[in-house]
């Protein structure tokens, strides 16, 4: 299989940045994914390690070789769109091993590997077919199988299963991992979903407006985003940020909020704050505690049933805040107060001038070892 | 604000039966939820309320009176679809005022004024008032919408999918807004989507349609925790619930190819084979679980991650929370939480006890 390693690679359009100069590596085996709003750069990205789209600047090797300006043709890879670009004419078993018969490979080969793929997939009972007759799933299983059909050294995806609905969109998303799992062929997946990119990738490289925002695992971007932009683009929903004045090891909140700031961050605040000033206080909807004896107040805006979990809704004065709660936990009416902690391991600083995460150094607990 | 019931109606479209004896009611304040997949009727449903269909059987009331005869302009009901129905050259002021500039309504500017300020501030668009709709991003273009509705006070909202065509970030922000509007101001709704979340999160309660047919009426705690068929069950809960095939034996269930054993279901009436649903978060990992599995995937979330358990040749989902240290070919113990069982007949609807 191949890495794939992107320097200093850079795309403008006229004037205009897609991509501004990143780099990458993505490692044999490694299952990558691309991760941003529409208009970030994401799929610019895609296209150039494809070579669909030539660089402004920059190098892009694949397994050390450098196929900056190679044909994308003779970058061994192959793509799978969103849209399932199948020949309507042909069968299901025709479109499969048209990649091979254009190599000219032998039948009994041909054969061979088109049984071998389809049953990795599950569409043996479908090979029969024509692409009409299938359902959304099932054309994007055959177009993953004819990329699959030539054992590329890496797969590049682009949003594959967007346009699929909810239901199959969560049965495709499991099955490309499986797929990923057996194959363990390298993979770069684009997509603007952010639960799709962590429950696929082994990294994420989430991206905004032309530039990599942070690269890291899923647990690495989920509990110690970069800047705001991670914090609130990861999770659903993204993370509680609320403004502050730190002093003396306060977080002054709205509401006439007092957030005691965990010894372990003092001195890092200190620090990055000068001593004192604005700063930005995060933590997810889980790390939010209901209790009586709560240090924080707020307002209930709303409340609401997802099922297995209730979600609490809150106003700090014009700023509204969620708290994952229990159902057991009952009903909160509109309006009235109640009290919560932040648990304090999973509590975060942001400098609302960068904008970016205020790092510490040393760590104690499970959630800030992660990665 | 009015309450609405519809009495038994059904509307064909040539040889296509859109809707089927569907009757419900919103009652007076109620956020009403009408869930179902595309082709449902769910849209057919909202036209024939708003008048601009005419059903073939049945009756529509709105406070207890029909209002079948009535015009759509009438029955005073406010409409906001997943496109927003803006004008494009005129500011955000003058769309909001337009429904109240009506020669109908007469209403005096400074009224006017009064009734656009608090809607925009409502809807938190007061500093876009001046700007012309086409400046405006899709989130606040559905606000302005909303507001348009909302200014005018009429008896009635319909909402046909107002979220759908916003990004996820968005969605989530706007359902709070909303739901928090809706309650606030106590106007009856009727909202109509595919998305179940949508449904879970907003409704006071929901009716599930399908195929011109409602399924079920009840609390988002009705629809997720005693769902009246499988396709119930299917249609709401993330990750989806397991079903499974199921055959009893004297007193145990057995699921197919797999080691997992479950109590009978309560009740005399059970069918020899029958398909059992358990939620994700049902499926609990402990050291002492019953049964064993090996985990084929994960997928972590960040606030949770999804395990998929092979027992057998079944795989059974599972949540865990936050990011776990499992990995794919683990063994792990599991059990089920039996109280939190689903049974249903092979015809998919519900055994309850």
């Amino acid at each position: 299989m191949a890495t794939i390693e992107l320097r200093k690679v850079e795309k403008k359009f006229g004037d205009l940045h897609a991509v501004k100069p990143m780099d990458l590596t993505i490692h044999d085996g490694e299952f990558v994914v691309l991760l941003g709003p529409s208009g970030c750069g994401k799929t610019t990205t895609l296209r150039m390690i494809s070579g669909l789209e030539t660089v402004t600047s920059g190098q892009i090797f694949i397994d050390g070789r450098d196929v900056t300006w190679a044909h994308p043709s003779d970058r061994n890879i192959a793509f799978v769109f969103q849209f399932f670009a199948l020949y309507p004419h042909m069968t299901v078993w025709q479109n499969i091993a048209f990649p091979l018969q254009s190599e000219g490979q032998a039948r009994a080969n041909i054969e061979k590997r088109v049984q071998e793929v389809a049953r990795v997939l599950r569409i043996e009972h479908l090979l029969h077919l024509r692409p009409k007759a299938l359902s959304g799933g099932d054309k994007q299983r055959v177009a993953l199988a004819r990329a699959l059909v030539r054992r590329p050294a890496a797969f590049l995806m682009d949003e594959p299963i967007g346009a699929l609905d909810a239901d199959a969109r969560e049965t495709m998303r499991a099955e490309i991992k499986r797929l990923h799992l057996a194959q363990n062929a390298t993979t770069v997946y684009v997509t603007h979903d952010q639960i799709e990119a962590m429950a696929m990738g082994d990294r994420v490289v989430v991206m905004s407006e032309a530039v990599v925002q942070q690269i890291g695992t899923p647990a690495e971007v989920y509990y110690k985003p970069a800047n705001l932009f991670v914090a609130r683009f990861i999770g659903s929903p993204g993370m509680n940020l609320v403004r502050g004045h730190y002093a003396d090891g306060i977080v002054y909140l709205p509401g006439d909020n007092r957030y005691q700031v965990p010894a372990s961050w003092r001195p890092a605040l200190q620090e990055a704050l000068g001593g004192q000033g604005e700063v930005i206080l995060g933590f997810r909807p889980e790390a939010g505690r209901l209790s009586s004896e709560g240090a924080l107040a707020a307002q209930v805006y709303a409340s609401d049933l997802h099922g297995a979990y209730t979600m609490l809704h809150l106003s700090l004065n014009d700023e509204l805040i969620h708290i994952r709660t229990e159902r057991s936990q009952g009903y909160h009416p509109i309006g009235v107060v109640v009290r919560f902690d932040i648990l304090s391991d999973m509590v975060r600083f942001f400098d609302p001038r960068t904008e970016k995460a205020i790092r510490r150094v040393g760590s104690g607990s499970p959630a800030e070892e992660v990665g | 604000m009015a309450s609405v019931e519809l009495r038994r109606i059904t509307k064909r479209f040539k040889a296509v039966t859109a809707l089927n004896g569907v009757s419900f009611d919103v009652k007076e304040g109620e956020f009403f939820v009408l869930l179902g997949p595309t082709g449902a009727g769910k849209t057919t449903t909202l036209r024939v309320i708003a008048g601009l269909e005419r059903p073939d059987q049945g009756e529509v009331l709105f406070d207890g009176e029909p209002v079948n005869h009535l015009s759509p302009s009438e029955r005073d009901v406010a409409f906001v679809f997943e496109q927003y129905s803006l004008y494009p050259s005129m500011s955000v002021y003058d769309n909001l005022a337009f429904p109240l500039r009506s020669p109908l309504r007469r209403m005096p500017e400074p009224e006017i004024r009064r009734r656009v300020q608090e809607t925009a501030e409502k809807l938190r668009i007061s500093h876009l008032l001046q700007r012309t709709t086409a400046h405006l991003s899709g989130g606040e273009m559905q606000r302005v919408s909303l507001g348009r509705a909302l200014v005018r006070d009429p008896r009635i909202f319909l909402m046909d999918e107002p979220l759908s065509n916003l990004d996820a970030k968005l969605r989530e922000a706007l359902r709070v807004e909303l739901k928090h509007l809706q309650k606030t101001e106590g106007s009856t709704t009727l909202f109509v989507t595919h998305d179940q979340i949508e449904a879970l999160t907003m409704g006071d309660r929901i009716g599930v349609l399908s195929r011109g047919h409602i399924i079920q009426i009840g609390t988002p705690e009705d629809i997720y925790d005693r769902p009246a068929t499988t396709f119930v069950a299917q249609l709401v809960g993330t990750p989806r619930i397991n079903l499974v095939e199921a055959h009893r034996e004297d007193d145990t269930l057995y699921i197919s190819d797999s080691p997992v054993r479950l109590p009978l279901p309560p009740g005399r009436d059970v069918p020899p084979t029958l398909l059992v649903g358990v939620r994700p978060e049902d499926v609990r990992i402990h050291a002492e679980g019953e049964f064993l599995a090996e985990i084929a995937l994960t997928e972590p979330l960040g606030v949770e991650t999804i395990l998929h358990l092979r027992a057998g040749k079944q795989t059974l989902l599972s949540i865990v929370p936050g990011m776990t240290d499992l990995r794919v070919k683990d063994q792990v113990r599991f059990s089920i939480l039996r109280e939190r069982l689903h049974y249903f007949r092979p015809d998919g609807t519900r055994i309850t006890g």
